[in-house]
């Protein structure tokens, strides 16, 4: 007799894997990536080289012995947990706390919910919140020789190319001459700042990537840029400086879109990104901090749950009043 | 292009038997002729162990309302009614056949003349469908008879013909357009004449030109027939999303296709109710695809019900040496059969047979919320919490999560990158949910 294997529907698989998936997003970092090196030269190294180690070794470590489960660092999240918490980091960090903050987001921020898909909050950003709040200082000193964006600065020129970063600049000058910004050199990295966030125009080519092979859907960076630019534009800013300089783009991209902590449905994708978009204007205008995407985004992060439960997609032929 | 508008797939199309002709199989040795073989009751037997039949005779007649009688393919005699496995694996009433080799194996032709058919009022079209066997031959074998029996207070505007065949690798339906176009365009005005139907539309997938092609110039010699050239993607052959690509209507949760105006037949459907009035002729084989990677002589063969699958699969060069899994159907909604000595019957449109290494599943990964599954659900489900909901047997919250909606097309299944068996999940829920009413 056949030994035939039986099996329900369907038999056929898309062959579409999460490890594609994630390697989709390293690649469409990678010219991010370039622009860090390239601006902030081998300290830069460095601090990726640490992020990286130190995520894949700890979820290696907490999988095999506490898990006792197969490995898990194949699939490419703990790289991008490690590459993103990089990119959100001073190049002149000690590397020890960039190991630390690396050991919050995988060890607390991942694994300690259950691994990949079960977290509630980006760990990354968990990381990096972690070192923001208790290293206040060496998270906001940046490298010394770095332009700050600014191109000249009436009565602000002694912060131009002493570490610090356009928002910052901006924070404490808020009545200075925009026009002095040269946007050119936000587009390109040429400005002060996390490793990642310099360069837009980097940042932009991996968004085309990650439209183009279907990892990610416009609905999250769009609504974000639009709703920031918008609300930017409400309260008195200049859209194009809100959304070029600081940490929005690398936040729209690939910090919202992260599958785990974002919404299911386009509707609440939406939803999310507007909300994102301005809670971070709102921090940049009326907060201490110069910078608010993070804290926008771990705070939305918390109401996926709720989004997911109220924005539930339109059953076939349903109608709308019959819900 | 049209298509329909919620969620979908793009699976590879893997259509090996595109462009082949139509070969008949002859009946031979001993068919097995399944009681059951539409949706609803089973047929009651006319028949005992000792009767010599002939093709095309009635065996079994109708066991209900939904329910179609069943006829003999070949000559020959009965040699016992017993309870046989189905290709579901399921034990079923079969009537055994021994096959007279010697005999002629033509179902008789008894045409009608033109005049005839034009004199035909729609309850004795609808008389002759139903005495002939005839059921959706797309797969869901429902009794075309009951679709055309239009309830009291509603109106069929619109014949669908189903020439969408999304399925990978099926080119049945394909085979029967290119080659009989006229006589389902024939069928089809039938149909709309026996449910009251005013328009007929044709939907077929992009990727048959022929095909479409040959339906529109047949189409050309009747009024009020469209033949729509749709974009391809799965499931459009599903009954509610044909509908939606062609005419924009959405049938309702729970509802049927007529409460929207809307009649769908199958392309084979409509060319064995052709038969059936043009030429007398019941409904004793169907057109089914052979097919797959290894498959030597793969094709599309007009094949007796009755025949085991073995024996059919011998027609199209025998099992390959690296079969690990043989599949009634096609790979997206098609079953995986254990025993092939299983016989055919009228809802199996396609035997492909897969190589070992394309059988195994891939280890489950943990869910990583894309939403892909969210995406692709045509029916505007959430695959992902039904699964979940299932495996933690909260059956009444699936419920209320529309489960029952489900059409099982697997486009979730499919298009999972943890490899999550979510339809597997969502089909227990789904026969729970039965259990509990």
């Amino acid at each position: 007799m056949n030994n035939l294997t039986v099996s329900l529907s369907p038999h056929i698989h898309s062959r579409n894997s999460i490890t594609r998936e994630m390697w989709n997003v390293i690649i469409a970092l990678i010219p991010a990536l370039a622009v860090a090196i390239w601006t902030f030269g081998l300290p830069a190294l460095a601090v990726i080289a640490v992020c990286l180690a130190t995520c894949v070794l700890c979820e290696w470590l907490i999988v095999r012995f506490l898990f006792h489960r197969p490995s898990t660092i194949a699939d490419g999240s703990a790289i991008i947990t490690g590459l993103l918490l990089a990119f959100n980091l001073p190049a002149s960090i000690p590397l020890w706390m960039a190991a630390v903050g690396s050991v919050v987001a995988i060890a607390i921020a991942k694994m300690s919910f259950g691994g990949l898909g079960r977290n509630i909050w980006n760990p990354a950003l968990t990381g990096r919140v972690f070192l923001l709040i208790s290293f206040p200082a060496a998270m906001t000193t940046w490298p010394e020789g770095v332009a700050s964006g600014v191109a000249h600065i009436s009565g602000a020129s002694a912060h131009a190319n002493s570490g610090a970063t356009l928002l910052t600049t901006l924070n404490a000058h808020p009545g200075m001459d925009l026009d002095s910004v040269n946007i050119l050199n936000l587009l390109t990295g040429n400005m002060n700042g996390s490793l990642g966030e310099v360069g837009s125009l980097a940042i932009i080519i991996g968004l085309i990537y990650l439209l183009a092979t279907k990892t990610i859907k416009w609905q999250i960076p769009v609504s974000i840029l639009a709703s920031a630019a918008f609300f930017s534009f409400i309260f008195g800013g200049n859209p194009l400086l809100d959304l070029l300089a600081g940490g929005l783009m690398l936040g729209a991209v690939f910090m919202a879109t992260d599958y785990v902590t974002s919404p299911m449905t386009a509707k609440g994708q939406i939803i999310y990104g507007i909300l994102i978009g301005m809670i971070t204007i709102i921090i940049r205008r009326f907060g201490s901090y110069p910078e608010g995407v993070s804290f926008a985004i771990l705070l939305m992060n918390s109401f996926v749950p709720l989004i997911n439960r109220y924005c539930r997609p339109r059953v076939f032929g349903e109608r709308r009043a019959a819900k | 292009m049209k298509t329909f508008r919620i969620g979908g797939i793009h699976p590879a199309p893997d259509k090996i038997t595109a462009g082949k002709l139509i070969v008949a199989v002859a009946p031979s040795g001993q068919l097995r002729i399944l009681l059951s073989q539409s949706i609803g009751a089973p047929a009651k037997p006319v028949v005992k162990a000792g009767d010599t039949v002939l093709p095309g005779m009635m065996i079994a007649e109708a066991g209900g309302f939904v329910s179609a009688p069943v006829h003999s393919p070949c000559a020959g005699t009965v040699a016992k009614i017993e309870k046989i496995r189905n290709t579901k694996g399921l034990w079923q009433e079969a009537i055994i056949i021994n096959v007279d080799e010697q005999a002629d194996q033509n179902v008789p032709e008894r045409p009608r003349t033109p005049e005839e058919i034009e004199a035909l009022t729609a309850d004795r079209l609808i008389g002759i469908i139903s005495d002939a066997g005839i059921v959706g031959l797309g797969g869901a074998t429902f009794p075309t008879r009951v679709k055309l029996s239009v309830p009291e207070g509603k109106k069929a505007e619109y014949i669908i013909i189903n020439g969408a065949e999304c399925e990978p690798y099926l080119t049945c339906d394909d085979a029967i357009m290119r080659i009989h176009a006229t006589e389902i365009i024939r069928g089809a005005e039938l149909l709309k004449r026996a449910s009251g139907a005013e328009h007929i539309i044709v939907g077929i997938e992009a990727n048959k030109p022929e095909a479409i092609d040959a339906m529109r110039q047949a189409a050309a010699q009747y009024a009020g027939v469209d033949v729509v050239k749709l974009k391809m993607k799965y499931p459009q052959g599903s009954e509610k999303q044909l509908i939606d690509s062609l005419t924009g209507r959405r049938v309702p949760p729970g509802k049927l296709p007529i409460d929207v105006g809307c009649i769908v037949d199958n392309v084979a459907t409509a060319f064995a109710v052709y038969e059936a009035v043009y030429l007398g002729k019941p409904l004793t084989h169907r057109v089914l695809t052979v097919t797959g990677p290894e498959v030597a002589d793969a094709g599309n063969f007009l094949v007796p019900f009755g025949l085991s699958l073995a024996s059919i699969i011998d027609r199209a060069g025998g099992l390959p040496d690296d079969t690990g899994k043989v599949i009634a159907g096609g790979p997206m909604m098609g079953q995986a059969v254990a025993d092939l000595d299983a016989p055919n019957a009228k809802g199996t449109s396609g035997i492909l047979i897969i190589p070992a290494k394309m059988s195994e599943r891939k280890p489950t990964g943990p869910c990583i919320r894309c939403a892909k599954c969210v995406d692709a659900c045509c029916m505007g489900l959430e695959p992902y919490l039904l699964m979940t909901l299932a495996q933690n047997a909260l059956w009444e919250e699936a419920k209320k999560h529309s489960a029952m909606s489900c059409l099982e097309c697997g486009s979730c299944s499919f298009i999972c990158p943890a490899d999550r068996p979510i339809l597997d999940f969502i089909k227990l829920a789904k026969s729970r949910i039965k259990a509990m009413k």
